[in-house]
């Protein structure tokens, strides 16, 4: 029986959950990394007992973390990510220019097809490719150097690369986003960069249509379908039917179309997640109840699921890269809270039971079907 | 020389030392900078946790104590305290009390 493996990283360590192909039964392993924050954590599609996880502190700055038997053990990998060439300048959050310094590895986006090769999506923006298994690292300069990089500003959590995006279906395309630049193309492999943001609109921005400037919060795309694109905006639920040439609204008959994650089912390309969350003041979910939207038609029509769920007195957020779907014939669907739980469907949505209830505030949650 | 450095227990789990100090062996002049070299040297894992890669500068939260003495501010070139340097007291890298979530 299939089984799955589920990478939690949190604000106080990494956690590990395993259970057979019923996900009803749960081993929880960690804290790995106890009291560093964990941004994010990922398994190589290649070879799932391949993982890496990004580790930081405020005190003692970046470092990556790689695993070769599928998170029991781990080794500090190379942990220096510096930008190529001299850095510059991007915007600060009052308009002035601030120089471009290395915070930490939101997003770690392990290659389809090459278990040591990997990129890293940074604060502040910039995207890092290692094809040494994280021995080295090294930045596709082309993504802040194609013209823009100096009108990018920082979101209210930093200035970070959080979505990357690789096509199946091509392996010079890659899609990622920036809070606040908004989402980039390339399709030559990393060299040569293009904001793809045409019919987003940010009622912060001077110019509300500007090409780039948008708080893009996450991206999702179905790998059978790599053409199509759903985003969940600072405001606003996305789609793009043309590779992020252009993009439309589909927030529809949500309660509120703040939220950070957007995830899509796995066996159903126009099935799609979210989690209104009220709004940008207010980081939880509306009325105090917790409830994941589904949409079956590609958007715009919305169901809230919350069987399962708290309906009470639920003021947790639910953050970007902190939502994912197994592969299993019946899909599974996962998210983790800041208030540390972490909920698990599977019936794709319909019902929905706690994991884990009492772990530190969860920033990530990724999933690896294994046979 | 064998000089002492004491480490916070988050950096000795990352460069696997189980005891409370670590040594390195320097010729004088004895200066933070050079213990961190050889710390980093010694311990390669250590390397950018100190100091920032990039700017070479001590990371904003990391302090360096020295006979009772903060040495944070000082040049990184100043030889240190001679207890340091013969090894009878060591030199303290300290993640700072610095509030956080």
């Amino acid at each position: 029986m299939s089984k799955v493996r589920v990478l939690v990283g949190t604000r106080k360590g990494a956690f590990v959950l395993e259970a057979d192909g019923k996900r009803k039964n749960w081993e929880v392993n960690g804290p790995f990394f106890g009291g560093w924050e964990l941004y994010h954590l990922k398994g190589s599609p290649a070879d799932p007992n391949r993982i890496y996880a990004s580790q930081s502190s405020g005190w003692f700055g970046q470092q990556i973390q790689r695993s070769n038997d599928g998170g029991k053990t781990w080794e500090a990998v190379n942990n220096k990510f510096v930008y190529d060439g001299v850095p510059g300048t991007h915007q600060w959050y009052d308009g002035t220019p601030h120089p471009w310094e290395f915070k930490r590895v939101w997003h770690l986006e392990p290659s389809l097809t090459d278990p040591d090769t990997l990129y890293a999506g940074v604060e502040d923006a910039a995207l890092f490719k290692s094809t040494d298994g994280g021995q080295s690292w090294n930045e596709l300069a082309g993504l802040r150097g194609h013209g823009s990089g100096p009108h990018w500003s920082p979101g209210a959590g930093g200035m970070g690369l959080h979505t990357i995006i690789l096509d199946p279906s091509d392996p010079n395309r890659i899609y990622i986003a920036i809070s606040a630049a908004g989402t980039f193309r390339t399709d030559d492999g990393g060299v040569t960069w293009k904001p793809v943001n045409r019919g987003l609109v940010s009622e912060f921005l001077p110019d509300k249509t500007a090409e780039v400037g948008h708080c893009v919060h996450h991206v999702a795309m179905h790998p059978a379908r790599p053409g199509v694109l759903f985003m969940q905006k600072h405001w606003d639920v996305m789609r793009s039917d043309d590779a992020g040439e252009n993009w439309r609204e589909v927030s529809g008959n949500l309660p509120t179309d703040f939220g950070f994650v957007i995830d899509v089912h796995a066996h159903e390309p126009e099935t799609l997640y979210v989690v209104p969350i009220k709004s940008d003041g207010e980081h939880y979910p509306p009325d105090g109840k917790l409830r994941v939207y589904r949409s079956r038609t590609g958007g715009n029509e919305w169901e809230p699921l919350a069987n399962g769920l708290p309906q009470a007195d639920c003021y947790v957020n639910v953050l970007r890269d902190a939502m994912s779907v197994d592969q299993l014939d019946e899909c599974g669907v996962y998210f983790g809270t800041t208030g540390g739980q972490v909920y698990c469907s599977s019936d794709a949505g319909d019902t929905w039971e706690p994991i884990v209830r009492d772990l530190p505030a969860v920033l990530s949650v990724e999933v690896q079907t294994l046979p | 020389m064998t000089i002492r450095g004491a480490l916070p227990a988050h950096l000795r789990n990352l460069a696997k030392v189980s005891s409370g100090e670590v040594s390195v062996t320097l010729d004088a002049p004895i200066t933070i900078r050079r213990v961190i070299d050889a710390l980093e040297a010694q311990y390669p894992k250590l390397g950018g946790t100190v100091r920032d890669y990039t700017t070479g500068e001590r990371r904003p939260f990391i302090r360096f104590f020295a006979c009772e003495e903060d040495w944070s501010h000082e040049s990184v070139d100043t030889p240190l305290p001679e207890k340091v340097a013969d090894g009878r007291e060591p030199l303290l890298i300290i993640g700072a009390i610095a509030g956080g979530m």
